[in-house]
């Protein structure tokens, strides 16, 4: 605004009808861009309301209730299901080791695939837009049922894998392998970090590997030094985006696992446990009050994330 | 003789430079494309075993390509469940993904543009309110959501399904706000000036310089709709009102399937929509990741 107004005096007389014909426009339209704004956004806003902050309320009181949906009175139980939850359910504590363990080793993996990928494509050869699109497919399919059905196939006793490598794995039958064919399931859809990866490492200024060549830096110094440090914003986006997400795995796990976390809970996922608390015993009060530690428990891990990340994301600029 | 010997020394070194060149991009593309070959192999896999014999799937795993072509897979696979066909599977999944695709993505632009280019009071609140609902896990609005459709009567319905998508999706409205950023004022004010509306300069001005942020929202819309099992399965449990991806479930069960042909034809053909849409508009999907960071 003061840039505006400082530069009326060389400005051209259309410049000058058109500033002052403003100032007057923004006193009298500031009302009218209220309505203007707010009816824009409405179908947002209302939806908010109506599907995000009020539900999120109400599962906020039923956590503290034992509704059920079969038509039993309603009781307010205080903190009766998060003591059932903590101290009696032995199911609940497998589900979330189930999905620790998931979350932390599928998360690192896809990232560490994501990004050796993404190095690997960032060069200007022939056809590399081919390959792109190759690494890029798992992930476009991996969300469906088909791929589901498909992976729980390849890894049937006498599926693809054990037929490839010779072996002869009950892969869904041993607890010790059950998670871990969910786990590769996740990291083979590495296709969309790489895509965010594969932008960053265009973003890094090709000087500083000049620079660093002059000095003598080999491949090795170049990746720790250069490469890794430019990218710890975009490592720091993709790792919250990433945990959020494999958190809430769902439809996968259900359907390889025929949606009972077999063998002895290995695979009962949070969020399949959930839903199996809500949708097949309708125990809306308990399956509320997981939700609610499920949505605490993101939101402290993004916490941390976000505080660790003073320590090792560097953004453009910094002069530490 | 002299001067003829040197030129052809720097040409043979030339020319083993251009092999080293040639054999460091042979390299290259032998080992990118191996892995990426080992990448799409399953799916591959699957798609070759829905042209086989479903006793020739298991009994010769390894072998990717089939004796003979065969189509009858697709057509018994056709046939569905209970003697529902998945014609009507189909015609279910497009209405939810198409319906829900349009409703989503027309919401989100009316919505970004509110946000990207309309000054009114609270916008900031509400701005950072709805990135901070991108964070939110799904499971926690569920159970209060299909209590209220519930006692509204509309399970088995496609209210519960489409009714939330008329707010738009926080993802799509952050990404078309970043893109009308983008687009110079100069015309805005231009036409403001000229006397159009709000809405106008919308209609007139934005919503045609839209179209690749139009697009790439779209087409991910559509794919995660398409692939939505989690919603239909729990609003739609009527056998005739199931969507494919829940169709595929059933017809899949470990416990009752046999025709593993019929399964894999259904599960590829399922598969078909994404990568036709994949092939046609890969520009805009690989762009719309990098630049919003989208999910996937």
């Amino acid at each position: 605004m003061g840039g505006r107004v400082a530069s009326l005096e060389t400005a051209s007389p259309l410049d000058r009808i058109r500033a002052r014909w403003f100032t007057r426009k923004t006193q009298y339209s500031l009302s009218r861009n209220n309505l203007v704004g707010y009816l824009f956004v409405s179908p947002w806003l209302i939806g908010f309301f109506l599907f995000s902050l009020i539900p999120i309320a109400a599962s906020l009181v039923l956590a503290f209730t034992d509704y059920d949906l079969l038509g039993n009175d309603i009781r307010f139980i205080g903190l009766e299901n998060f003591d059932r939850m903590f101290t009696q359910d032995l199911r609940y504590w497998k589900s979330v080791n189930a999905t620790l363990r998931y979350v932390f080793f599928a998360v690192p993996l896809r990232l560490t695939f994501a990004l050796g990928v993404a190095m690997l494509l960032n060069t200007k050869r022939r056809g590399v837009y081919l390959y792109r699109a190759a690494y890029y497919t798992p992930s476009i399919v991996g969300g469906s049922v088909a791929v589901a059905v498909m992976w729980r196939q390849i890894f049937g006793t006498d599926g693809l894998v054990n037929a490839l490598f010779g072996l002869d794995v009950r892969w869904y039958g041993d607890p010790k392998y059950a998670l871990w064919t969910l786990i590769t399931l996740a990291v083979w859809q590495f296709g969309s970090p790489m895509l965010i990866f594969l932008a960053g490492l265009r973003q890094i200024p090709n000087e500083l590997y000049e620079a660093s060549s002059i000095d003598g830096a080999n491949a090795g110094q170049r990746f720790l030094r250069i490469t890794l440090p430019m990218l710890t914003p975009i490592i720091f986006f993709n790792l919250v985006m990433q945990t959020i997400q494999n958190f809430q795995q769902f439809t996968q796990a259900f359907v390889i696992t025929g949606g009972n976390g077999r063998p002895l809970d290995r695979t009962l996922l949070y969020p399949l446990y959930l839903y199996r608390r809500a949708f097949v015993n309708y125990e809306m009060g308990y399956a509320s009050a997981m939700s609610w530690v499920l949505l605490l428990t993101i939101a402290v891990l993004t916490a941390v994330l976000f505080v660790s990340s003073g320590r090792w994301v560097f953004y453009h600029g910094d002069n530490r | 003789m002299s001067g003829i010997s040197i030129p052809k020394q720097t040409a043979t070194i030339a020319l083993s430079q251009r092999q080293k060149r040639f054999l460091k991009a042979l390299l290259y593309h032998v080992f990118v494309g191996i892995i990426g070959l080992a990448m799409l192999y399953p799916i591959l896999w699957m798609v070759a075993a829905s042209f086989k014999e479903s006793s020739e799937i298991w009994t010769n795993v390894r072998a990717l390509l089939p004796e003979t072509l065969r189509f009858e897979n697709y057509t018994n696979g056709w046939k569905g469940i209970g003697g529902i066909t998945f014609t009507t599977y189909y015609k279910n999944s497009f209405i939810y993904a198409g319906l829900g695709t349009v409703f989503q993505v027309a919401a989100s632009a009316i919505v970004a543009y509110g946000f990207a280019r309309v000054d009114f009071v609270g916008k900031k609140l509400w701005f950072t309110l709805m990135l901070a609902t991108l964070m939110l896990p799904d499971q926690v609005r569920m159970i209060p959501q299909y209590i209220v459709f519930d006692r509204l009567g509309w399970i088995n319905t496609f209210y519960p399904l489409l009714l939330p998508r008329l707010g738009g999706a926080p993802f799509f409205i952050f990404m078309i706000v970043q893109f009308i950023r983008g687009i110079p004022t100069e015309l805005d004010e231009a036409a403001l000036i000229d006397g159009c509306s709000k809405s106008g300069i919308f209609f007139r001005i934005i919503l045609p310089q839209l179209k690749p942020a139009i697009i790439t929202a779209t087409i991910f819309s559509f794919y995660w709709t398409w692939d939505d099992f989690m919603t239909p399965f729990i609003y739609l449990t009527r056998p005739e009102l199931h969507t494919v991806s829940v169709a595929l479930r059933s017809f899949s069960d470990p416990a009752s399937a046999t025709d593993w042909g019929a399964i894999f034809a259904m599960s590829s053909l399922s598969l078909l929509p994404v990568f036709i849409i994949f092939i046609f508009f890969q520009r805009y999907l690989v762009e719309g990741i990098a630049t919003t960071g989208l999910k996937g």
